[in-house]
């Protein structure tokens, strides 16, 4: 024990600072801590890249993007995983064909559901009462904003941490829309080997998805790519395509912000349709425009972050 | 957090948890040195902003269960888990020498209380309380066993 290091100005007592004071209890609360970052860093030790999907923006298309890529992804051989890390709206276990399917815990952690094509998936979607049951946390409600988004943020560690993904060429994280949400994961990763902004040629969602790209850059993601969805309707009939935004804010987000256009989707009824029924359009359909988008974002993606022929 | 006797100038070590069921947690610390004790009272959003972190005051007697922070502070949950049915139940128990979670007893006001955990996370719980008796050879799980077991394990949640 070190000796009092005398008053502080305008102190009765000689206190020593927290760093002054060693205490093997306190140390212990930091160890359980590390603790959990170990696990979570020796689980995705086995996946060989963590891709994120984010907006910034609601209503854009992020999930329908994770559950294409990841079915295309899966068709080519690759061992893909999809974390639906939008607790509070979850979908991607219902887009991937898992909607209610049951989990179990073995040995090693949870183990996954299988969706479509075997992709590997953990949602919020899958551990709720029923499919339109909110999420709801046992606690005071009074003061809820003060303990709600730390809970939340280990329910997501535990997601990726005690989830038995075994080994994956690929771990897609579907995030929720608001920028804070991709600030908060990033705090929890221990890396993110990519990140894919899905945006709409809409000036709102443009806006929004700036400040992702933005938070992107100042915290070093290298691979960092823009999908621009819903960017033109093309007539079965005539083949002739009409922009459904009279602005293209994709366009200028590119310019903007220096982000590769990735991918543009095209709008597609069928895809919805399809993939609220759980199959990926993609899949059900690999030669329509939609679904060639999302081979090539695929494509882009693999050869971005080094994925083994 | 560290807690500093101020007149002995000296680290107060952790002494006990309890956690009374109201969703306040009691934390009493001890002076090494002059044996005073103080006692950190915690409201029921502070005490659920700790089991949030997914740590445990005094450090963890029984290693973490898969998704344990979800599955114990969801209220909206359902049966995802299957893991339920995979243990061993208390209702077969052998009569072999040596305990396990699923050879020792429930009494009967143990598993009416037991029957109030969601279904969602009742299989980890009862693992959880088995175990905790088995460790410390009680055969026998009863509703003070079950509060011993909250208190010594910081199931702040459960």
């Amino acid at each position: 024990m070190s000796a009092p290091t005398g008053p502080r100005a305008g102190g009765r007592h000689a206190i020593r600072t927290y760093h002054e004071v060693a205490d093997p209890g306190a140390e212990g609360v930091v160890a359980q801590i590390r603790d959990q970052a170990r696990r979570l860093s020796d689980r995705l030790s086995r996946v060989g890249a963590v891709v994120a999907v984010a907006s910034g923006k609601g209503g854009v298309g992020k999930s329908a993007v994770t559950a294409n890529l990841a079915a295309v992804l899966a068709s080519r051989g690759r061992a893909v995983g999809a974390a639906d890390v939008d607790l509070h709206g979850p979908s991607l276990a219902r887009m991937l064909g898992a909607s209610r399917a049951p989990l179990s815990v073995g040995e090693d952690g949870v183990q996954p559901a299988r969706g479509t094509l075997d992709v590997r998936l953990m949602s919020m979607d899958l551990l709720l009462a029923s499919a339109d049951a909110t999420v709801r946390w046992r606690g005071p409600e009074e003061g809820a904003f003060a303990w709600q988004g730390t809970l939340e943020a280990g329910a997501v560690r535990e997601f990726l941490a005690d989830t038995a993904w075994g080994d994956l060429d690929l771990l897609l994280l579907d995030l929720p829309p608001g920028t804070d949400r991709l600030a908060r994961l990033l705090e929890i990763l221990p890396r993110l080997d990519g990140l894919i902004l899905v945006t709409t040629p809409s000036e709102a969602a443009r806006a929004a998805v700036a400040r992702s790209a933005r938070l992107a850059r100042e915290a070093g993601i290298r691979v960092t790519g823009l999908v621009a969805n819903m960017t033109a309707w093309r007539c079965p009939e005539c083949g002739g395509e009409t922009r459904l935004y009279e602005a293209d804010g994709a366009e200028r987000l590119a310019d903007d912000t220096g982000l590769a256009r990735w991918a543009d989707v095209p709008f597609d009824p069928r895809l919805a349709v399809a993939t609220d029924s759980g199959r990926p359009f993609a899949i059900v359909d690999p030669e329509a425009p939609v679904s060639r988008a999302f081979r090539d974002l695929a494509d882009r993606l693999e050869a971005e972050i080094g994925a083994p022929a | 957090m560290k807690f500093l006797c101020v007149t002995c100038d000296a680290v107060m070590e952790y002494a006990e948890r309890q956690l009374p069921g109201d969703g306040t947690m009691a934390v009493v610390y001890g002076c090494p040195t002059c044996a005073r004790e103080i006692a950190l009272l915690t409201n029921p959003m502070e005490t659920r902003l700790v089991s949030g972190l997914g740590i445990q005051v005094g450090g963890r007697s029984v290693p973490d269960q898969p998704m344990e922070l979800v599955r114990s502070a969801l209220a909206t949950g359902g049966d995802a888990f299957e893991d339920g049915s995979s243990r061993p139940d208390p209702d077969s128990a052998d009569t072999g020498t040596r305990l396990t979670a699923g050879s020792v007893r429930w009494s009967e006001d143990a598993r009416l209380r037991l029957q109030s955990v969601p279904t969602f996370v009742r299989g980890m719980v009862k693992k959880i309380y088995g175990e905790y008796a088995a460790e410390r050879g009680i055969d026998e799980v009863t509703p003070e066993i079950m509060d011993r077991a909250r208190a010594d394990l910081g199931l702040e949640g459960m």
